[in-house]
């Protein structure tokens, strides 16, 4: 057991993350296209969209997270990297843990940071409420990007596993999308809900590492 | 007889209806070179990577008394990478105070060594996969195909470099076509 190959790991997939140009940029130009397409599509009535305004922030980070999972463990089984990874001194777990964790603060969290911009587009009232609501994206977002990494791991042997990766994931982003969302309204019973949103994301980090190492395990085998 | 740093026995191993091999045994102790053969889809990769941990076999066992190094056909390079990073990475990765820009320049990978990947030769990119071989002290060597895509030089570079590490008391495994080049301890025809 040794913690050099997780740290390793991770600053590999941070570089990699910007090697292919604007990579990084592909998600967050899907939130962004996605946000913009909605007023669009349902009208531009104020009450409405400051209504659906947070939903539809949820729905397209959720979408967004899905652009760029594919590439995550699916290039590594390629390659033969995989083969390396397995094979140090760290738990595959833990290497998974890395890898994704890194994915999610170059392709995930930009769109949490990116969300009160949005969030002005839907008519919200510039406060304080949309920070401590792209705080709540950020950490749905981990979630979401956890989950992800499992179907990434699960389809890393198929190609074209992007769909894939999308049918196992989304069911799994459920209780996410709900706290989150309830997290944003008054609605009676809300008070709770950034706890149970945090709570979601915990389990997230807690399950996933587990899953996406024996997914990779079989991968490789 | 010193015991073996490596053994595999009775390995068999099946790939959906077909037996790939049964009851396979080998054992690779100090100074000795492992040779597998076989025609193409015989088995060797598959058989490798059982030896390395990365394939369960469908029966039999392995044990390995050292770490190992694994090089296969598949390089583990991304697009990107260059050789000298490739280097650093997995020299970090692995805790080893390596001299990289030592270890490029006796693979001659010194005049590429800030290329990316993709725009290196096969043969270039194999010598970088070899160069791991030399960031950390291995016993174990298991190599698939090690002298694909090289020019004579760089097969005679790896067979010295197989040649020194059994000297200084390792053991390799490699599955090879045609000539070897070097005095191996045992063949396994698969």
């Amino acid at each position: 057991m040794s913690a050099q190959p997780i740290f390793a790991a991770f600053r590999q997939a941070l570089a990699e993350a910007w090697a292919g140009g604007a990579g990084a940029l592909l998600p967050l130009g899907f939130f962004a296209g996605t946000a913009v397409l909605v007023p669009l599509g349902i009208g531009t009535d104020p009450a409405t969209l400051r209504a659906v305004g947070p939903g539809i922030l949820w729905v397209a980070l959720a979408l967004s997270s899905l652009v760029t999972l594919e590439r995550i463990f699916q290039a590594d089984t390629e390659d033969g990297a995989l083969d390396l990874w397995l094979q140090t001194e760290a738990p595959p777990s833990a290497i998974a843990a890395a890898k994704t964790l890194a994915h999610f603060l170059t392709a995930g969290l930009p769109l949490a940071l990116l969300s009160p911009l949005l969030a002005l587009m839907f008519q919200a009232q510039a406060s304080t409420g949309l920070l401590v609501n792209a705080a709540y994206y950020a950490v749905g977002g981990l979630a979401f990007y956890f989950w992800g990494g499992v179907g990434a791991a699960l389809s890393a042997t198929v190609r074209r596993g992007g769909l894939l990766i999308s049918l196992i994931a989304l069911p799994l982003y459920v209780p996410t999308a709900i706290f989150g969302a309830m997290a944003m309204t008054d609605a009676p019973g809300s008070q709770n809900a950034p706890l149970l949103l945090a709570a979601s994301a915990l389990f997230a980090l807690a399950v996933a590492p587990f899953a996406m190492a024996a997914a990779l395990r079989l991968a490789a085998d | 007889m010193t015991e073996p740093l490596l053994t595999g026995t009775g390995l068999g191993m099946i790939r959906g209806e077909r037996v790939l091999f049964r009851d396979v045994s080998l054992e690779a102790r100090m100074h000795e070179t492992v040779i597998l053969r076989g025609a193409n889809g015989a088995g060797k990769t598959t058989l490798l990577r059982i030896l390395a941990g990365l394939t369960r076999p469908e029966s039999g066992a392995v044990t390995r008394s050292a770490p190992h190094h694994w090089v296969s056909h598949r390089e583990g390079l991304k697009p990107h990478e260059t050789p000298h990073e490739h280097l650093s990475l997995w020299a970090k990765a692995w805790g080893a105070t390596a001299n990289v820009d030592g270890i490029l320049k006796f693979m001659g990978l010194s005049r590429p060594a800030d290329v990316p990947a993709r725009h290196l030769s096969a043969g270039q990119r194999r010598r970088t996969a070899l160069a791991r071989l030399l960031l950390q002290p291995r016993s174990i060597w298991l190599l698939d195909e090690p002298f694909t895509a090289l020019d004579a030089e760089g097969r005679e570079l790896v067979l010295s470099l197989i040649e020194d590490h059994c000297r200084e008391g390792g053991c390799v495994v490699a599955a090879i076509h045609g000539e070897a080049g070097f005095g191996a301890a045992n063949e396994v025809t698969l």
